[in-house]
């Protein structure tokens, strides 16, 4: 060792003593779920639901209306699906569809980390959602909360038959990173409470009884696309495919998205690439990986504790030297990948299988119907004759994936039928569109996101048009709050909600997701939006290079300074800002 | 007759001393003790919540006893009214809840009045029951001696029109007993026909008596704490209102503030707030256009000369045809209303108004005097005040369901409640006069543990008990059930029960959400659910309370009463129905159902 490190002392956190006091997750949830005069839990149980798959939160839309009728807010519960790689069985889908539409608000969302999110559900019917899901072994343990995430999966439809191997440790991972606590079985599946008190060790021994000290994201990218934005994760793997056999990963660690508005010591950061590890070892290197996290992450301080800071604290060169302490031998040297894009390729793709595999559109992966767009019902249809699977993909799309040859024609003419998109007459800019869920029902919301970015784009295709960039690819995300879940600080054009209708605007990430964006304008309505757009789009028509794109532009014309990494991110901003 | 801690001004002591003394005296002896107690230099202030009051000041030749069989006090209140104004002149008057009546004392009166009101569909109100059923018996004494008048109290919007009144009346004319007066069915509009009665009665019983003329009334037929009453109503300003229910509810319900500034009016937990509605304007043009009538011909009503459209507006009702009425307009047409009548009239009346009679009936042949002669007066409708008068006594609260449902092709909507939903908006006025309650009150000691059982609207007066006991800041404990169709949608007055639990000044609330699950779930099932502490309760003496519904919720919750008590307090089905009408008796069991 070089050098002495540890994990910062003080005081801890609040989640940090909920986490002590709550026997392996489990909490007064029980009795809470239970208590009939409000929908509401308390504070300790709605932390700890997190790493149960569930977030209390209520219809903001309608917080006025209710207090006015002496109501309490609406509370309702969202649960988000473990869904490793985003893939679901046609009679998974057909259970959350109908669960959607009985229990929960009538609509489907696809997260920008490939699980379902079904909302409005009352927490007296959480269980009853629990149950259903068990019933098509679906679960939402460790969906939320200070522990590994869905695992993502990039979705590759060309080389089926690498993506399935792929697929393979991304559940794997997922399935070895879930907590070991019996709390969920008991809770929601009426699972037997173990009897005596076993050791820590045997009921957590890869998290211990404080979890980590934050969430942790694990993503698997197949180069050349990374749809799964690999450098945003905690832990971002690219798979290294030599003579069409996959041989092992490329190791990114520390990226993440979150920061705070006014804190410039929070910041995001993209996952830096330490080296190579075999296949056959992967699991075991994300597990040694999560628990230097674990062990050097910030307790004191959750605005601190992502294991972004972590890396940058203890420093990578340090942190490589643990790892390889804790695996018993060295990470190899980086190999080469190259990734393209990160976009979806829409419509039939033919897989090296001989099977098909048909993305749809699904503008910030809301899945509902609408009058004349009845996009909800016709998933549903194709999902009662599908035999293949449903893949979500990180850009919220869907793949209706592995359709056999004898199949195409039935589900194409089920697409017809109802009318679903490829999404190709769409401009470009709207099919690299992401927004996260923000209002109503995010509790972290500041300004509109899904609801609000569709019009906005509206608005901005006029000027693309008028440009003549129609098929120009643009990456565009919003986020509702700085948390970050449409990745926007990776966006060529990122949007982070600041209040109601005002937001902070962020240039110049790279096409392909290895550079963060820069603030450009802070805190803008959107008829300033709409100016700034026009005089930047139109200058990127008439003065771009040979296939150079809008984040590298408006970086090499100085409309931004480029963002090296994530220390640097609120530094060297336009003098205007 | 038998006192109680309850119902007298005395301590258990000076009960006890009573109860011994007061059986023994003869009549001459309660007559002599009845006048030194009330000679001048003595006080004694008249109990108002006295179930028995004595009255008579001098030695008299005969003596009444006056039976009230009440469910929202008004024949209470007459009851008390004759009984003052006969006292004066020298008749010795027992005026008494039939509850407290021992009906093997019937053979020792002289003369008996009856003021009986009838209660949902031709029932006796709760405090008659056991006379009722006693007097229908076998077991029921031969009358002879007795001399009795009946006055009946009723809607006759109704199918059972005054029904318990005339039961009396019948029965006791069976039993060999004779009629001083005949029975008079008084309407809605009761106070004139009742004075009337009252009149006629007195001037036959003092015949009796030799003296010649009744002395000056010193009260009115119908006494009230506050300068504004039925007739005098307080225009209320509407300070506040809202549709407590969720878009998307089957149901809505009005809160309602109304301002009391400056009125005087005061009122208790329990008591109702009576509003004079208007009739909807759109059913006043169309049913004036139906008739063929100008709507600015003048007519006279109750002595008043104004336009017919203000008088189907705000003075005559229009939205019931009721049996009476319908006899009353049958001679103004060729129409065969004759085959109307012999037939199911309750089923033709359902969700019929005027117009449709009118439309159907006609042509008639008539003026529009005549027309608004045959009208009766607009009915008051009583709303249980929801709000706690010591908290707010500037305002009276109230909460109200907007009755809307559809018959015969039409909308249709209650006077009242779609005048508030619909028509009234905050800073308009609305006339209200407070109507006292006295079978629906806290108990006295504040310590008494309560239930309070209400369904819908029937939680309105809960709020206002809570509310006055979080002001009194009281220890005694309270317990709500309470029950409506969605959580999300119809919890009335949520935050507000929330922050009361939190508080402590409620105790324990269980809620009851019909169609939230498959199977619908009511209130009576939380009470049987939770019956064991409701027994444990009831053996700490605590009161019960039900408002709501009489046919969807009270009826259900009695039931579930008596099996509590069966199953909790091991006894036999007939001893729990026993056990619950004492508690009925001893006010421990009380009900505000409609």
């Amino acid at each position: 060792m070089t050098k002495e490190v540890e994990a910062p002392k003080g005081k801890l956190s609040a989640n940090e003593i909920f986490k002590d006091k709550s026997n392996f997750l489990r909490g007064t949830i029980e009795q809470s779920f239970k208590e009939p005069l409000s929908g509401k839990i308390p504070e300790m149980d709605t932390q700890l639901i997190k790493f149960h798959g569930s977030y209390m939160q209520d219809n903001r839309d309608e917080r006025l209306i209710r207090q006015k009728k002496k109501l309490e807010p609406s509370y309702q519960f969202m649960v988000r699906v473990r869904t490793p790689g985003g893939t679901a069985t046609p009679e998974q889908w057909l259970m959350m569809d109908e669960a959607a539409n009985t229990i929960g608000n009538g609509t489907l969302k696809v997260t920008t980390r490939q699980a379902f999110q079904i909302h409005g559900i009352v927490k007296w019917d959480v269980k009853t959602f629990m149950q259903k899901m068990n019933s098509v072994l679906l679960d939402s343990l460790a969906a939320c909360g200070d522990v590994n995430r869905n695992v993502m999966n990039g979705v590759n439809p060309y080389q089926s038959d690498v993506h399935a191997e792929i697929y393979d440790y991304a559940s794997k991972i997922s399935e070895h990173l879930l907590p070991r606590t019996q709390a969920y079985h008991e809770i929601w599946l009426d699972g037997e409470k173990v009897a005596g008190t076993p050791q820590v060790e045997e009921i957590e021994p890869i998290y211990g009884e404080h979890y980590l000290p934050r969430k942790f994201k694990i993503g698997l990218a197949v180069p050349p696309s990374n749809d799964v934005d690999v450098y945003s994760q905690d832990i971002g793997l690219i798979a290294i495919i030599e003579n069409g056999e996959l041989t092992g990963f490329n190791i990114a660690v520390g990226g993440g998205m979150g920061m705070t508005h006014g804190e410039p010591e929070t910041y995001p950061q993209l996952a830096r690439t330490i080296g190579y590890v075999a296949k056959e070892n992967i699991v075991d290197a994300c597990e040694k990986i999560l628990t230097i996290q674990r062990d050097y992450g910030n307790r004191t301080n959750r605005k601190n504790a992502r294991f972004k800071y972590t890396i940058d604290r203890v420093g990578i060169e340090w942190f490589k030297e643990e790892l390889n302490r804790r695996l018993g031998y060295d990470v190899q040297p980086t190999r080469e990948a190259k990734f393209e894009k990160r976009g979806d390729d829409y419509g039939w793709v033919k897989g090296t299988d001989g099977n098909w595999h048909f993305t749809l559109f699904i503008e910030n992966g809301r899945i509902k119907d609408v009058d004349g767009y009845p996009l909800m019902t016709g998933i549903r249809e194709i999902a009662k004759v599908h035999t293949g699977e449903f893949r979500m993909t990180p850009n919220q799309n869907l793949m209706i994936a592995n359709v056999t040859p004898h199949k195409k024609r039935t589900i194409q003419k089920l697409i017809e039928q109802y009318n679903l998109t490829d999404g190709k007459h769409y401009s470009a800019l709207r099919r690299n569109s992401i927004a996260c869920v923000s209002l109503p029902t995010c509790g972290l919301a500041m300004a509109e996101a899904e609801r609000y970015l569709p019009g906005l784009i509206t608005k901005i295709d006029a000027i693309i048009d008028e440009a003549g960039l129609h098929e120009e690819e643009i990456v565009i995300r919003m986020s509702g709050c700085p948390n970050g879940c449409s990745r926007a600080a990776m966006a060529e054009i990122g949007f982070i909600g600041k209040g109601p209708g005002r937001y902070n605007m962020y240039l110049g990430a790279s096409f392909i997701g290895d550079r963060l964006s820069k603030m450009y304008l802070e805190n803008i309505d959107e008829e300033r939006i709409l100016a700034e757009l026009t005089t930047l789009i139109n200058r990127y028509a008439k003065e771009r290079e040979e296939g150079e794109h809008f984040g590298d532009f408006v970086v090499r014309i100085g409309i931004v300074e480029p963002t090296t990494d994530g220390t640097n991110f609120h530094a060297n901003t336009p003098a205007h800002v | 007759m038998v006192l109680l801690v309850e119902n007298s001004p005395f301590t258990a002591q000076q009960v006890q001393l009573l109860n011994e003394l007061l059986p023994n005296l003869t009549d001459t002896q309660k007559i002599w003790l009845n006048g030194y107690l009330s000679a001048p230099g003595a006080t004694i202030a008249q109990a108002t919540q006295a179930v028995e009051a004595i009255q008579a000041a001098v030695p008299t030749t005969i003596s009444a006893t006056i039976l009230y069989a009440s469910q929202t006090g008004n024949s209470q209140k007459l009851a008390e009214s004759f009984g003052a104004e006969l006292s004066q002149n020298q008749v010795d008057v027992t005026v008494a809840s039939m509850t407290d009546f021992k009906p093997k004392d019937l053979k020792k009166l002289e003369h008996l009045i009856i003021v009986a009101s009838t209660h949902g569909e031709g029932e006796a109100p709760d405090n008659a029951i056991a006379f009722y059923d006693f007097l229908h018996s076998k077991r029921a004494p031969k009358l002879d001696q007795l001399k009795y008048a009946v006055l009946a109290l009723g809607d006759s919007s109704y199918e059972f029109f005054c029904k318990t009144g005339a039961d009396f009346d019948k029965r006791l004319k069976e039993l060999g007993a004779t009629q001083i007066v005949p029975r008079v069915d008084c309407d809605v509009d009761y106070d004139d026909d009742a004075a009337k009665w009252f009149t006629n009665l007195q001037q036959e019983l003092l015949k009796s008596t030799g003296t010649a003329q009744p002395a000056q009334p010193t009260a009115a037929v119908t006494t009230s704490t506050s300068k504004y009453d039925k007739k005098h109503p307080f225009q209320a300003e509407i300070l506040e209102k809202i549709n407590l229910n969720m878009d998307g509810s089957n149901k809505e319900t009005y809160h309602i503030e109304l301002s009391l500034e400056d009125s005087g009016i005061t009122f208790e937990p329990g008591d109702s707030l009576g509003i004079i509605p208007n009739n909807d304007p759109a059913l006043v043009a169309q049913l004036i256009e139906a008739l063929g009538f100008a709507a600015d011909e003048t007519v006279t009503v109750a002595d008043e000369t104004v336009t017919l459209e203000q008088a189907l507006t705000s003075r005559l009702e229009i939205t019931v045809v009721s049996k009476p009425l319908v006899q009353k307009l049958a001679p103004f047409t060729e129409a065969d209303v004759a085959a109307l009548l012999v037939g199911d009239f309750q089923a033709y009346s359902y969700g019929r108004d005027l117009i449709d009679f009118v439309t159907e009936y006609g042509p008639f042949n008539w003026t529009a005097q005549q027309f608004v002669e045959q009208l009766r007066a607009i009915p008051h409708r009583l709303y249980s005040i929801a709000s706690s008068y010591n908290a707010n006594p500037d305002e009276v609260h109230l909460t109200i369901g907007k009755v809307a449902y559809e018959a015969h092709g039409r909308a249709r909507t209650g006077v009242a409640s779609g005048q508030v939903a619909d028509r009234l908006e905050i800073g308009d006025t609305v006339s209200v006069f407070v109507k006292e309650n006295p079978n629906f009150k806290l108990p006295e000691n504040p310590e008494t543990p309560i239930i309070m059982i209400g369904a819908g609207t029937g939680v309105a007066p809960f709020r206002s008990f809570v509310e006055e006991r979080a002001e009194q800041g009281t220890e005694g404990k309270s317990w709500l059930f309470f029950g409506e169709q969605h959580f999300m949608l119809d919890f009335l007055y949520q935050v507000e029960w929330l922050n009361y639990l939190k508080d402590g000044a409620l105790t324990r609330m269980d809620v009851a959400f019909s169609r939230d699950q498959a199977q619908k779930v009511y209130v009576q099932h939380r009470l049987q659910e939770k019956g064991a502490e409701v027994y444990e309760w009831l053996q700490q003496g605590a009161v019960i309370y039900v408002c709501g519904d009489e046919k969807a919720m009270a009826k259900d919750v009695h039931e579930t009463l008596i099996q509590i008590i069966e199953q909790h307090g091991n006894v036999s089905r007939e001893e729990a129905e026993e056990t619950l009408k004492q508690y009925q008796q001893q006010k421990r069991y009380q009900r505000d159902v409609y």
